[in-house]
């Protein structure tokens, strides 16, 4: 318990976010580039995955190929990847941007595979009479995908992001083995100094990060959900919110 | 006018729904195809406005092949209700039913002030315009399927089982509803349903269908029950039943009243009192 105030203790000490204090200090860049790598590497897997998955929840072709390649995918150990990756790179690119590189591809394998899951399993769950009604009523492959499907897929393909998202914030952690910082090189320069304030104070940003941008994604869950289909009770007629063009004319929600 | 040339339909696990299926099916008047399950008649339906392309054949509307006409436009083109209904569940109702119309183009200002008024049409309140489907009973939200398949004012409406999926009660005012809708709009209406007795209530044209889409018999309500054309038909509709089998009869302390009972005994009516002076009770 001790050893737990005393990290607590650790990481509010001021000197320890003073700018331009020693490595691995201060600890909002760290923070920073913890969450820089989280996002890019989040940012290219859901361009990737994203489009894959609306492409097979839509069309259901390659549904036992991905289910396949992704559970090869996860089977991937993280860590093996990116030293496998940085020695591959580092025979190409230069010092400099071969860790980062390495480290992010890395990164996005894996990302991709809860996206895609999130992505082609929110898609396939919406009711097959709403997408037959809304090609009957001539409504394109496209307006189907996008007025359709993804609206009412939201909450799943969100939780695919947010699943990707709080697995890569915690193996960013492992991007300090490459040199490129991230609060995982607060836990391994506290390792080489033995000292257990640093490592744990290094691990409990790490938590307290995850949980963090974890509740921002559970709110962003909620608030796509829609109403339709979560509120049971009758509709207040809500003119407050619109201009009065005429009684229905609120705007698109 | 709806127009089945020779039409035949093979699925790719080999099943042939339709073959060579040749039928006419009038404009203004309301045609249903009844069968039970399995006999192709969704299939006819969902081939007219392209939902599904027909293996061999024509259908034209008003003399144009529809294979000749782009899919979304001639979707758009026409109205379709569904079973389930169908609603976009994430849409408030006058968005539903505003939903063609905004595909067109139209303004949404303007659609939604057109679909107000087909709330009215179609007996639902007003109120209900700013409800989400699940809010609605599976009446109301048939209603509302009927309002959206009528808001680009098609010429032709298809109905797959509407009423299929809500109780008899429903039923039977959503059958007067579609008969006075009707009256008023006349519509080439095809409607597909398994209940012979919903087809009479609704149709111009009753068509028959046993397994394959073939034709055992097509004309009014009348003609099929005067005459059924064979033994499929007769047992389908009732004939051989004492359901159809009707009789009048006349009893002491009725007050004179004529009653219509059917082939047990069963009382179903009275005559109706147009020729004699018999005193109301």
């Amino acid at each position: 318990m001790e050893l737990l105030f005393s990290a607590i203790g650790w990481i509010f000490d001021g000197s320890h976010w003073k700018a331009g204090s020693q490595n691995p200090f201060p600890i909002q860049d760290r923070l920073v580039e913890h969450l820089l790598y989280t996002f890019v590497s989040v940012g290219i897997a859901a361009l990737i995955a994203l489009p894959l998955g609306f492409f097979i929840g839509h069309t259901g072709r390659g549904r036992q190929f991905v289910i396949a390649f992704t559970g090869a995918m996860r089977a991937l150990p993280t860590l093996g990847l990116l030293f496998f990756l940085l020695m591959v790179f580092g025979y190409f690119l230069s010092y400099d941007t071969a860790p980062i590189v390495g480290a992010t591809i890395a990164f996005v394998i894996l990302a991709i595979p809860s996206m895609l899951a999130g992505a082609y399993s929110g898609l396939e769950a919406v009711d097959r009479q709403v997408i037959d009604a809304a090609r009957a009523n001539g409504m394109t492959e496209w307006q189907i995908l996008t007025k359709v499907e993804i609206p009412l897929a939201l909450p799943l393909i969100i939780g695919g992001v947010r699943a990707a998202t709080l697995q890569v914030i915690a193996t960013v952690t492992i991007a300090s083995y490459a040199g490129l910082g991230g609060l995982g090189q607060i836990i391994s320069n506290g390792i080489g100094l033995n000292d257990y304030d640093r490592i744990l104070g290094g691990a409990l940003l790490v938590i307290v990060l995850a949980l963090g941008v974890d509740a921002l994604f559970a709110l962003a869950q909620r608030l796509t959900a829609t109403q339709g289909l979560t509120d049971h009770r009758p509709a207040t007629s809500g003119r407050s919110s619109s201009r009065s063009a005429g009684p229905h004319a609120s705007t698109g929600a | 006018m709806i127009e089945f040339r020779g039409v035949t339909k093979r699925f790719p696990d080999g099943t042939e729904a339709v073959a060579d299926f040749n039928l006419v099916l009038p404009s203004r008047k309301t045609t249903v195809f009844v069968g039970s399950s399995g006999c192709g008649k969704t299939t006819l339906l969902r081939m007219i406005n392209r939902m599904i392309d027909p293996t061999e054949g024509q259908i034209l509307i008003d003399d144009v092949d529809v294979a000749s006409q782009d899919k979304v436009k001639l979707r758009r083109s026409i109205g379709y209700v569904l079973q389930a209904s169908g609603l976009l569940p994430h849409r408030k109702v006058i968005d539903n039913v505003a939903t063609v119309p905004v595909l067109k183009g139209t303004p949404k200002a303007e659609a939604r002030a057109a679909a107000l008024e087909l709330l009215d049409k179609v007996g639902l309140d007003r109120s209900l315009a700013d409800r989400y489907p699940r809010q609605l009973s599976g009446g109301q939200q048939q209603r509302v399927g009927v309002a959206r398949a009528l808001a680009s004012d098609p010429n032709v409406l298809l109905m797959d089982e509407p009423f299929g999926a809500v109780d008899p009660i429903v039923r039977d005012d959503l059958q007067v509803e579609l008969n006075r809708l009707q009256r008023e709009l006349g519509k080439t209406i095809v409607f597909v349903t398994h209940d012979i007795d919903e087809a009479f209530v609704l149709a111009d044209q009753v068509v028959i269908l046993s397994k394959g889409g073939v034709i055992a018999q097509a004309g009014t309500p009348a003609e099929i029950l005067a005459a059924p054309a064979n033994d499929f038909v007769a047992s389908f509709i009732g004939a051989d039943k004492s359901k159809r089998d009707l009789h009048l009869q006349q009893r002491e302390g009725d007050g004179g009243l004529t009653l219509v009972v059917d082939g047990d005994g069963r009382p179903l009516g009275v005559l109706g009192s147009d020729q004699t002076g018999s005193s109301s009770s």
